[in-house]
């Protein structure tokens, strides 16, 4: 599937982590969200909550090559971006369930994480409304003459918005270390991308001289050799490129969305190309088993430190506002 | 009187932002400035002029037409380290890119805990031969806005003053430059450490029987009406101008109504739901009974800016409206 629009240098990224590593940040996404989709179906995640399960790889393949101090911008739907550049599970899940030890106080839930010190500079609730962040952030790595990256991930939704065509200009005129993630996962909320996406995503640098690939997003490594090339030329002073991956949205745009605008044939054609098994079958079956033990343990004691920490109350709604006088 | 003599030059409104720039991009290397033209041609109007020579290319960056992106390179930029100052040229341009100043800019510290150490620079186009998609006072509608500054000075010295405390605060703030303004002079302060603080009204007469607040092109007008009514009716007019209109500074705005018992605000934006409107909610919830007549509102009518300049101004508020109104609270009982 995936396609060169230019020829880029082999990765260098990617030996960064170990199929292993992959294997486990991907199942630890699966697990956090599969649990805080049972947390939603026992009413204790107060505010919406957009899944990512299925498209694991992409938030773990665009992050392998990843330091501390690069920066992600994700999305509505980016709690594996937040858990691929190192979100605490714990800290998250007591956001999407409204406590005080949340990354936001429990105020924001899943739309409104930002976590500065770990570069990740915030999911959103507007669509596209990253992008131009995504564009500074790049912006100010090049005026402070740092090495580091931004990665910018994105919908297939949101190429229909503005904001994306002005930040590929403006990418391309400065070679911004930027590099254009759009997770195509098929869906634009409650429409086939047909109707939203004329042409071909991955094209859409082509005559600002961006280079664009497409990879099979459903394949940790093939995301991870991608961006990790993209990194790699972007910190090298090379400038952005566009990376579409395809992948799917195994659940409806928001949990209670029963998807009903789509085929069962469809949907499990795509569960059967799960993202997690073919990262899986790359270790052995004790190991896989080891690490699946590992990530349990992890996620309950995610969900407890949430489930005890405390509700957040009125008192916290005026916090954080304005810097402290 | 020993107090010691600050050295002052008289500057254009426009020197004065300009000299802020200067002062603030050499004090700090994290400051940055882009936007539409501002860099080789120094701005459609001159305020930026010499900066890219000074500071170079990087700091001062010429942007193409993306008043999204725009504001995002600030977003972004002072997210990962920098204190932008990013130009959008005309006031009316920031409603391209109200999704990164009210949705992204003015949330990320609600969000993250995390500074966002954000000047926009604007410019109201009042005062010129633009029309009715370059003149705009939508002042107010920033103001609606939690975590967000909204400044508007009427003078240089002022205008040096606020930028440089804005481009200091760790808060996105909202400088709302005037073009009728550009070429006024004032005597400015020229040491390098001249703050005003934001936040802060600044009364510019003293006076005991109205209480006029006026902003932008508005004070020197308020100014000329309370010389005139002196003069004329012998009425003592208090002129205050809040320079920043979030937070607005009520103490001293409230003091000075309940001093005089009469109240007058003076604005070029539009009257239904602006800043006169909250001045006036003020004061109606903290000194209703204090008040010794209705207040009444100088604003423009609500129709929309034409392009000729003395159609322009024949819309605008000027001196004989403040004149009118001032009387016009005196004569109430």
């Amino acid at each position: 599937m995936a396609e060169l629009k230019t020829p880029v240098a082999p990765a260098t990224g990617s030996a960064r982590t170990t199929s292993r590593g992959r294997y486990r940040l991907m199942r630890l996404s699966r697990r956090f969200e599969e649990t805080a989709h049972e947390q939603f179906g026992d009413g204790q995640v107060p505010g919406p909550l957009h899944l990512s399960i299925g498209q694991e790889a992409v938030a773990v393949g665009g992050c392998a090559a990843l330091r501390k101090t690069d920066a992600v911008l994700s999305t509505h739907r980016g709690h594996h971006h937040c858990l691929a550049k190192g979100a605490a599970p714990d800290r998250l899940m007591a956001e999407l369930l409204g406590r005080t030890t949340g990354y936001s106080r429990g105020r924001g839930g899943s739309m409104h994480v930002a976590i500065p010190a770990l570069g990740l500079l915030g999911t959103n609730g507007i669509v596209g409304g990253g992008i131009p962040i995504a564009t500074g952030a790049a912006y100010g790595m090049q005026a402070q003459g740092r090495d580091d990256v931004t990665v910018c991930f994105f919908g297939e939704g949101a190429t229909g918005a503005g904001v994306f065509g002005e930040a590929l200009n403006v990418a391309a005129l400065w070679r911004l270390p930027l590099i254009f993630v759009c997770e195509n996962n098929q869906y634009v909320e409650l429409t086939p991308q047909e109707i939203h996406v004329a042409g071909e995503i991955w094209r859409r640098g082509e005559s600002y001289g961006i280079p664009g690939v497409r990879v099979d997003g459903n394949d940790v490594n093939a995301v991870a050799d991608a961006v990790g090339d993209a990194v790699a030329r972007a910190r090298g002073g090379g400038g952005p490129t566009l990376v579409e991956a395809v992948t799917y949205r195994w659940f409806g745009h928001y949990a209670g969305d029963r998807a009903a605008y789509r085929d069962d044939d469809e949907v499990n054609a795509w569960r059967a190309n799960d993202p997690l098994v073919r990262a899986g079958a790359a270790l052995d079956p004790a190991e896989r088993a080891a690490l699946d033990a590992e990530v349990e343990k992890e996620i309950s004691a995610a969900l407890a430190f949430a489930q005890q920490s405390a509700v957040t109350g009125p008192e916290a709604i005026a916090l954080d506002h304005y810097a402290a006088a | 009187m020993t107090a010691v003599e600050t050295p002052t030059r008289s500057l254009k409104f426009w020197q004065g932002i300009n000299q802020a720039l200067v002062e603030e991009m050499e004090r700090d290397e994290r400051v940055v400035l882009v936007g539409e033209d501002v860099g080789r041609p120094g701005g459609p109007y001159g305020v930026t002029r010499g900066l890219r020579d000074r500071f170079g290319d990087l700091r001062v960056r010429d942007t193409p037409i993306s008043e999204a992106v725009l504001v995002g390179l600030g977003v972004g930029g002072a997210a990962v380290g920098l204190r932008p100052v990013v130009e959008i040229m005309f006031f009316d341009f920031a409603m391209i890119a109200m999704d990164q100043i009210v949705n992204q800019a003015a949330k990320y510290r609600y969000f993250s805990g995390a500074s966002m150490p954000l000047t926009i620079r604007t410019m109201c186009g009042a005062g010129g031969p633009n029309g009715a998609q370059h003149s705009q006072n939508f002042e107010a509608w920033y103001c609606t806005v939690p975590g967000l500054k909204v400044v508007m000075p009427s003078n240089a010295a002022d205008a040096k003053g606020l930028l440089k405390s804005a481009i200091r605060d760790d808060d996105p703030v909202l400088f709302i430059e005037t073009l009728g303004l550009l070429p006024a002079r004032r005597e400015v302060p020229q040491e390098d450490d001249f703050l005003l603080p934001l936040g802060v009204a600044d009364t510019r007469r003293a006076g005991s029987d109205v209480t006029v607040v006026a902003i932008g092109r508005l004070v020197d007008r308020a100014l000329a009406a309370a010389e005139r009514l002196e003069q004329e009716d012998g009425i003592s007019v208090e002129v205050i101008d809040p320079r920043t209109l979030a937070p607005l500074d009520a103490e001293t705005i409230l003091a000075s109504v309940r001093r005089t018992g009469r109240l007058v605000v003076a604005q070029e934006a539009t009257s239904p739901f602006s800043f006169a409107s909250e001045v006036f909610a003020l004061a109606v919830e903290s000194c209703l009974s204090e008040l010794k007549a209705p207040p009444v509102r100088v604003a423009s009518p609500f129709v929309n800016v034409p392009t000729p300049v003395p159609l322009a101004e024949a819309r605008a508020p000027g001196v004989d409206d403040v004149v009118a109104a001032v009387r016009t609270t005196m004569r109430e009982a």
